[in-house]
């Protein structure tokens, strides 16, 4: 059953992305690039890596995507973009991309790296698991170990945003 | 006698029985909600309300049913087809599913194994609601952007921008319900409330406020339903919707309002829990426990089938409660204008939130460190503390108008009516304001 849901949804994830690509309008573009979200974070949850899948769902399709509709929206960008498009250059990209895509897959699948996690990290993580529960398991290096990249990080967006403030005023 | 969680074969029929029942129920709430929002809304007014079909109008809702399938569907030349389409299915969809985390009694014994009164108990608990009810804005931003009507498209583009707003006041006046609970499923948080012998609503109080006020922006409902304001945009976001369609729009509203009053009963008010540690129950190690003794051993809890349903009733109470405080505070307070929304979640719930969050993290941390046991005393020092940073919000939201304001403004007409009784010979009004 399991195996058949985690399927299920690589299709899904697969498929709703080429959507992206395929979709005649802006808006079917990001309905498509939710529903890949989704289906990730439904892979996710399959892994039991629920924090992630929560996360997700939280920060990507209900934050960030909803931003993203708000501007299509706002600008209603329409088709002009559609001009640009030359067939030739177009193919040749598409070409390269689904090649590289089977290329990965294939070597994947023919044992380049193993898939599950086994061994000594997945009995730490089970322990870290037990102990701290889903969101601890997380927290716990995230605030100790690790807890100077993950400040920098937060320190690299507040610059990003300062920055977007600064172009926008100077602009106007 | 060793209580075993239910297994096997029984605990498949166990499932589908509580899907089916949980999902039955929420649905004739959600239909009796609508009734209940007319006839209160009438008793407020001093009107009759709907009372012409079945007794009391009791089968008004049913009536309303029959009425939406049986009309003529409309679909707008203009809209775009499929999304039109889409937009109801999205936003009923995350309504119904966030109950499945909420618990909604104390477990049941069975011959067959104990059987927890939740859907799914999941390891995210909390998160889960979140990120099912932030899906929740596609749909009303689709409804009204796919209609291709100006007042309709207005209505989504408000939705957006206010529930992304106020997600974030949500999710942070949250914080503090997670530290104090330590983990974020909503059965150790029930649990926890019972542990520490007070409901959240008293030690986090200032959370408990900021979190309503969030949830009702969150379910656009008055006075934050900008989306949908009569007076300005027709209907809003639905505008173009008839028959089922509309309906589906009227029956994620009132999902949402009923899942947000479980989720605040179960966050503030303890959830199923009733006073006394008669009902308390919780899966510690493999056992059914109501409690731990002084010298650190487990009390086993002894559940029975009439605690299960004498915390349902308090469930039930409690949510209930919040529904009619929905429809209360509906027909009370004026719509707020759009700016003023967005002032008060970004300059006002936003910024007291994370100061709140961070007083609470603070108070929590000092009370730890000195070994305070947690329990009722731990909860009346974090009482104190909360009740002051919610004095100091009150008095710093009212900002000299409603409490002071009005004590000001009555003493100006005292003084006002003395003037006037010492000038005799000249009428005047009896009241300058």
């Amino acid at each position: 059953m399991e195996a058949f849901l985690f399927y299920f949804f690589f299709v899904m994830a697969i498929g709703a992305a080429v959507g992206v690509v395929l979709s005649k309008s802006p808006v079917g573009s990001l309905l498509f690039m939710v529903t890949t979200l989704f289906a990730i974070s439904a892979e996710f949850v399959l892994l039991e890596a629920h924090f992630l899948a929560a996360v997700q769902v939280i920060v990507y399709a209900g934050a960030i995507m909803v931003l993203f509709l708000f501007v299509i929206m706002l600008l209603n960008l329409g088709h002009d973009y559609r001009q640009d498009l030359r067939v030739g250059v177009f193919s040749l990209a598409w070409v390269v991309v689904v090649s590289a895509m089977a290329g990965v897959v294939g070597w994947r699948t023919r044992g380049g790296e193993g898939l599950a996690a086994s061994g000594a990290g997945a009995q730490e993580i089970q322990a870290a698991l037990e102990q701290y529960g889903a969101v601890g398991a997380i927290a716990q290096p995230l605030y100790t170990t690790y807890v100077v990249p993950f400040e920098i990080t937060g320190i690299l967006l507040l610059v990003a945003i300062v920055g977007a403030l600064v172009l926008a005023k100077r602009n106007a | 006698m060793d209580y075993q969680p239910i297994s096997g074969v029984w605990s498949y029929v166990a499932m589908s029985l509580k899907v089916t029942l949980i999902f039955t129920v929420v649905m004739v709430v959600v239909a009796y909600t609508t009734l209940a929002e007319r006839r209160v809304s009438a008793w407020i007014q001093d009107r009759h309300g709907p009372n012409r079909v079945g007794p009391f109008g009791l089968l008004q809702p049913i009536a309303d049913g029959i009425k939406n399938i049986l009309k003529e569907e409309t679909l707008p030349a203009t809209a775009s087809r499929v999304f039109f389409i889409l937009a109801p299915i999205l936003v009923l969809f995350p309504s119904l599913v966030t109950f499945a985390v909420i618990p909604i009694a104390a477990p049941l014994p069975t011959p067959a194994g104990v059987v927890d009164m939740i859907i799914a108990d999941i390891p995210i608990g909390i998160l889960y609601v979140l990120a099912f009810s932030s899906l929740a804005v596609y749909g009303v931003v689709l409804g009204g952007w796919a209609s291709n009507n100006k007042y309709a498209f207005l209505g989504g583009l408000r939705a957006s921008a206010q529930m992304v707003s106020y997600e974030v006041a949500l999710g942070l006046s949250l914080l503090a319900v997670l530290m104090l609970a330590g983990n974020v499923t909503l059965t150790e948080i029930v649990w926890q409330q019972q542990q520490l012998g007070m409901w959240f609503a008293f030690p986090l109080s200032l959370a408990f406020i900021l979190f309503v006020i969030s949830a009702f922006a969150e379910t656009n409902r008055l006075p934050f339903d900008m989306p949908e304001a009569e007076s300005e945009l027709v209907t809003g976001y639905h505008t173009e919707y008839s028959a089922m369609k509309f309906s589906a729009f009227m029956i994620s509203e009132f999902g949402h309002m009923v899942t947000a009053s479980a989720l605040m009963a179960t966050l503030f008010l303890g959830g199923w829990d009733l006073p006394g540690s008669w009902d308390n129950a919780h899966w510690y190690q493999g056992q059914l426990i109501s409690g731990f003794a002084a010298d650190g051993s487990v009390i086993l809890a002894s559940p029975a089938l009439w605690k299960t349903l004498a915390t349902f009733g308090g469930f039930a109470a409690k949510t209930g409660f919040f529904l009619v405080l929905y429809i209360w505070i509906r027909w009370t307070l004026p719509r707020f204008r759009y700016d003023q929304v967005m002032s008060l979640g970004w300059k006002v719930m936003l910024p007291t939130a994370l100061a709140y969050a961070m007083l609470m993290a603070g108070t929590i941390l000092t009370l730890d460190e000195i070994g305070l046991a947690y329990g009722f005393g731990y909860g009346l020092v974090l009482t104190a503390v909360s009740g002051m940073a919610t004095v100091g919000f009150v008095f710093m939201l009212d900002r000299g108008r409603t409490i002071t304001g009005a004590a000001a403004q009555r003493t100006q007409r005292i003084q006002t009516k003395t003037i006037q009784v010492g000038e005799a010979g000249h009428p005047q009004p009896e009241e300058a304001a």
